[in-house]
């Protein structure tokens, strides 16, 4: 079953094309990995997923982007719906000022939660999947500020799992982590696939031969190749993509 | 050789800007030190006038009195010496003109040549007087004894509640009412320009699109650089005769006038010192907010405005600055009234009013002119506590990122 | 978990953002209205004063008639007497704290001074002035004493904006041109001063606005309640726009017959700031063209 399927999208910057006609459809409870060389455009097509471009000025997107089978660019879909069906994980950690538990709870306050025992219920959850839960949970109260940045990146995670998005979105979630870190972050993206369907950005290869089962690559606003990542990795049909694979540019 | 002069050339260029990087820092001290060589030098002063002198009756026990007391026998509210710690009988007031109801003019000598004499005899003969003549009458073997008066204190400087700088026999200079009336008049200020400035704030950074944003933004540029004269001047034929209708007032010269007005003048430093704070709110962290379901205005009040709440203080602790130095406006609108102030509608006096409109009129070096330098050490401590403030808030923000 | 109709938490979020942003909208808008109901009243009260005559004559009988000119011609030798002074100093200053200092306390202090200096009220220059230009120097009530108050007045503005200036300059272009063997003043004068000078400039002009406009520094240093002449030397006294417009309006010989000196008084004052941000926006703009054509 699909859970993101886009038809033929096309983004414009003004009068840039960043994106020439894309698509492709996204598995449930799978990861994608998007790969590819800086201004490929894959953190773009991410971003439509939960209509993060609308925040630019001068976007045009056509095509059509469906959801669990809803087209999210139809008018009467209100983006803040959709935003708690599609959770989103940043390039860097970015927690509010926030304490850690206020963190967490942000997303479920922010949807109209008000009942105190079920927030904390759902804090303690998501924390316990980021894995982060045995770490923090005698200093829920502190600032956000005073974790690691791979904490504050978990904590990042934690926070969109707790208003239950179906559909995880990462954009390059390691990027600005050490080894040991990211490592964690990794086995976190093993756990979460059983629940959710998970599409990750990645500059780093061998990331995304580890953690996605498949892997699409983009290359100047082009969907070049999209397949299964071993097949990618051992066997890519285009030669962009071999070309990208062997480091020969990026 | 050609070389040398060079490097001379460099130097000599290199002293003047260090030299003109300084001026600021000289202008400084040197207004700390004339402000406060002038002003400290009141508390060496006695509240008599130069030139004159109190004395009284020999047998009297009292030998000094305070400016307060002083002015309430003068103003008749204690005519007892029993009142000011001394026998129980009424004072008798004598000042230098009342002498022809005790002489003639022949008795007094030609050019007054007797007078010095005559006050002898006046001030022997009743036990319970109470007179005050100018110096040059002093006889040199005078029977009466002379009141001293204290220096001015700190303390009756600052906690003092009559202002009047000018008045016989003992001037009186508290300055209570002048700094709460400088206070109520800030606040009433703030209080108004706060929400307003926040809210165009918010507007300008968030919510206005580009167009109107880009037309907005001028247009309280130039509210800013509008002289406050013309304010005043506003506040003078618009404000007050408004204030004085709706309110039912004798007179329309009040602290709200000065707050209206202040508060109008302030807006332009609150919306662009928050304005830019707010726009310093990371995009990472407002799309995090986004991205978690919330709407725009969620995002405002949970993530930028707790994110910028150092600049607002900011914006607000410059907003009281303003106001409090401001001087012309606020001196054309409140009426100028010294006393401590109860309701926002009454006259008040601040202290930079006081100042302008005294300063004047009081002799150089004198009393007065001593306490109105007092008054600007005093202003002028107060908005060095406010700059200092705002530095420290801004290192502080600073080192928090 | 369905989102394709608008669920209950998104119509109260909706409603309560519509509200406040309606507020937002309100509030802003009031402000604005505000600023242009000062304006507009002025400019329409005063427009039926201003004639050849109200600007190019003497005030008459009390200053109920008449012009203004000595006010005009004082306000003017006021201005460019402060700015001889503060551009000067003020452009130098901010080479010292931007290009010059090193990284000490001795910079932190001067930056710290600098800032104090902008907050200062402007009746405390007054006091300051009087003391040290009026009788500690013996320059007397003048144009000299009024140009050098206004002028460290306006001092800090100018600093300012020169130091912003000067650090929006890349310092890849310093480096480069001492790489070229050019020393430091070299540098600074050929290569990053003419790079700021479209921002200097704009600076020094919003000074001239603020500088105009300045009643309490004047008080007791410069300003004439009234000359029937104009002034001589910079050791004359002068009448000054603003301080006219405050006698006029307050304690003048007829508050009411001269209403309308008061308020083509205002107009001028108006005019003047008005030109003055019009003049530094364009600049602005003209320098931003040229720069980007470049």
């Amino acid at each position: 079953m699909n859970s993101v399927e886009t038809k033929d999208v096309h983004l414009y910057y003004g009068d840039f094309h960043a994106l020439k006609g894309i698509t492709m459809a996204m598995r449930k409870n799978q990861v994608t990995a998007f790969i590819g060389p800086s201004g490929c455009g894959k953190s773009t097509y991410l971003r439509c997923f939960n209509r993060m471009n609308d925040l630019i000025d001068g976007v045009k997107i056509e095509g059509d982007i469906l959801i669990d089978g809803v087209d999210i660019y139809k008018t009467n879909i209100q983006v803040d719906d959709l935003r708690k069906h599609v959770g989103m994980v940043f390039q860097k950690p970015n927690p509010f000022p926030k304490s850690i538990f206020e963190n967490v709870a942000y997303g479920l306050r922010v949807n109209g939660t008000k009942d105190k025992q079920f927030i904390e219920e759902r804090v303690e959850r998501s924390l316990q999947q980021a894995a982060l839960w045995d770490e923090v949970k005698d200093k829920l109260k502190k600032s956000a500020f005073e974790l690691s940045g791979g904490q504050q990146q978990r904590l990042c995670i934690a926070r969109a799992l707790a208003i239950e998005p179906s559909v995880l979105l990462m954009d390059e979630p390691a990027s600005a982590l050490d080894p040991l870190s990211t490592a964690k972050i990794e086995e976190l993206i093993h756990q979460l696939k059983e629940n959710y369907t998970i599409v990750i950005v990645t500059h780093n290869m061998q990331q995304a031969g580890r953690v996605s089962d498949h892997t699409a690559f983009f290359y100047l606003g082009e969907l070049v190749e999209y397949a299964k990542t071993k097949t990618i990795f051992t066997n890519p049909k285009d030669q962009r993509t071999q070309n990208y694979i062997t480091g020969r540019f990026g | 050789m050609k070389r040398n002069f060079h490097k001379l050339g460099e130097k000599l260029i290199e002293g003047v800007i260090t030299a003109s990087g300084l001026v600021t820092s000289i202008t400084v001290l040197l207004i700390v030190f004339y402000l406060f060589k002038e002003g400290l030098g009141i508390f060496s002063q006695t509240p008599v006038a130069e030139g004159s002198l109190l004395a009284v009756n020999r047998q009297n026990q009292v030998s000094e009195l305070s400016a307060a007391q002083v002015k309430d026998i003068f103003d008749q509210e204690i005519t007892n010496w029993q009142e000011v710690g001394g026998a129980n009988a009424p004072i008798k007031l004598f000042e230098i003109d009342d002498i022809t109801a005790y002489y003639t003019e022949e008795q007094l000598g030609p050019d007054f040549a007797f007078l010095p004499q005559r006050i002898n005899e006046v001030v022997a003969k009743d036990p319970h007087i109470l007179a005050y003549f100018p110096d040059e009458y002093l006889a040199h073997n005078f029977p009466g004894k002379r009141i001293e008066l204290a220096n001015i204190s700190l303390g009756d400087f600052l906690a003092g509640r009559q202002w009047y700088p000018t008045i016989q026999p003992a001037v009186q200079l508290g300055v209570l009412p002048l700094i709460l009336g400088t206070l109520w008049v800030s606040l009433g200020a703030i209080l108004i320009a706060l929400p307003l400035g926040l809210a165009t704030a918010i507007y300008l950074a968030e919510i206005a699109d580009p167009k109107v944003r880009n037309f907005l933004k001028p247009v309280i540029e130039l509210l800013a650089g509008i002289p406050s004269v013309v304010y005043g001047f506003f506040g003078l034929v618009v404000i007050v005769p408004l204030i004085q209708d709706v309110f039912g007032l004798p007179v329309g010269e009040t602290a709200l006038a000065g707050s209206i007005v202040l508060g109008i003048m302030a807006l332009p430093t609150i919306i662009s010192v928050s304005e830019d704070a707010m726009r310093t709110t990371p995009r990472a962290m407002k799309e995090a907010s986004l991205a978690l379901g919330a709407n725009k205005w969620q995002t405002i009040y949970k993530v930028i405005i707790p994110y910028s709440v150092s600049g607002i203080s900011t914006a607000a602790i410059l907003g009281i600055g303003r106001a409090i130095g401001e001087t012309m406006a606020v001196l054309m609108v409140t009426g100028n009234a010294s006393v401590i102030p109860h309701t926002f509608l009454e006259p008040v006096r601040t202290i930079p009013a006081t100042i302008a409109a005294e300063l004047g009129e009081a002799p150089q070096g004198g009393i007065h002119y001593q306490a109105l330098f007092a008054l600007g050490c005093i202003l002028f401590l107060m908005t060095l506590a406010i700059n200092l403030t705002v530095d420290f808030v801004s290192a502080k923000k600073k080192e928090n990122r | 978990m369905a989102f394709g109709t608008p669920s209950p938490s998104h119509k109260s979020k909706k409603l309560s953002q519509s509200i406040a942003f309606f507020v937002f909208r309100l509030l802003s808008f009031s402000v604005v209205a505000i600023l242009l109901v000062i304006l507009g009243f002025i400019l329409v009260q005063g427009i039926s004063v201003i004639s050849w005559e109200f600007l190019t004559q003497m005030p008459r009988e009390g200053m109920t008639e008449g012009g203004i000119l000595p006010a005009i011609v004082g306000t003017l030798w006021l201005v460019v007497g402060s700015m001889l002074f503060a551009f000067p100093i003020g452009v130098l200053s901010g080479i010292y704290i931007n290009e010059y200092a090193k990284d000490s306390w001795l910079k932190r202090f001067v930056k710290l001074m600098t800032n104090n200096l902008a907050g200062v009220p402007s009746i405390v220059f007054g006091l300051f002035g009087m003391t040290l230009f009026v009788n500690q120097l013996g320059f007397g009530d003048s144009i000299l004493a009024g140009s050098l108050t206004l002028g460290l007045l306006a001092l800090p503005v100018v600093i300012r904006t020169t130091e912003e200036a000067l650090k929006s300059i890349d310092n890849s272009f310093r480096v480069g041109s001492l790489a070229l063997g050019a020393t430091k003043w070299q540098t600074t004068s050929r290569v990053v001063l003419p790079m700021a000078f479209p921002n200097i400039i704009t600076g020094l002009i919003l000074s001239i606005g603020r500088v105009s406009g300045e009643t309490a520094p004047i008080l007791f240093t410069v300003a004439a309640y009234f000359l029937p002449k104009l002034p001589n030397s910079i050791f004359d006294q002068v009448m000054a726009l603003p301080y006219h417009l405050y006698v006029i309006s307050t304690s003048g010989t007829n508050i009411e017959a001269s209403r309308a000196m008061a308020y083509g008084t205002a107009f001028v004052l108006i005019v003047i700031v008005l030109l003055v941000n019009l003049l530094a926006n364009w600049l602005r703009r003209y320098y931003g063209k040229k720069v980007k054509m470049n």
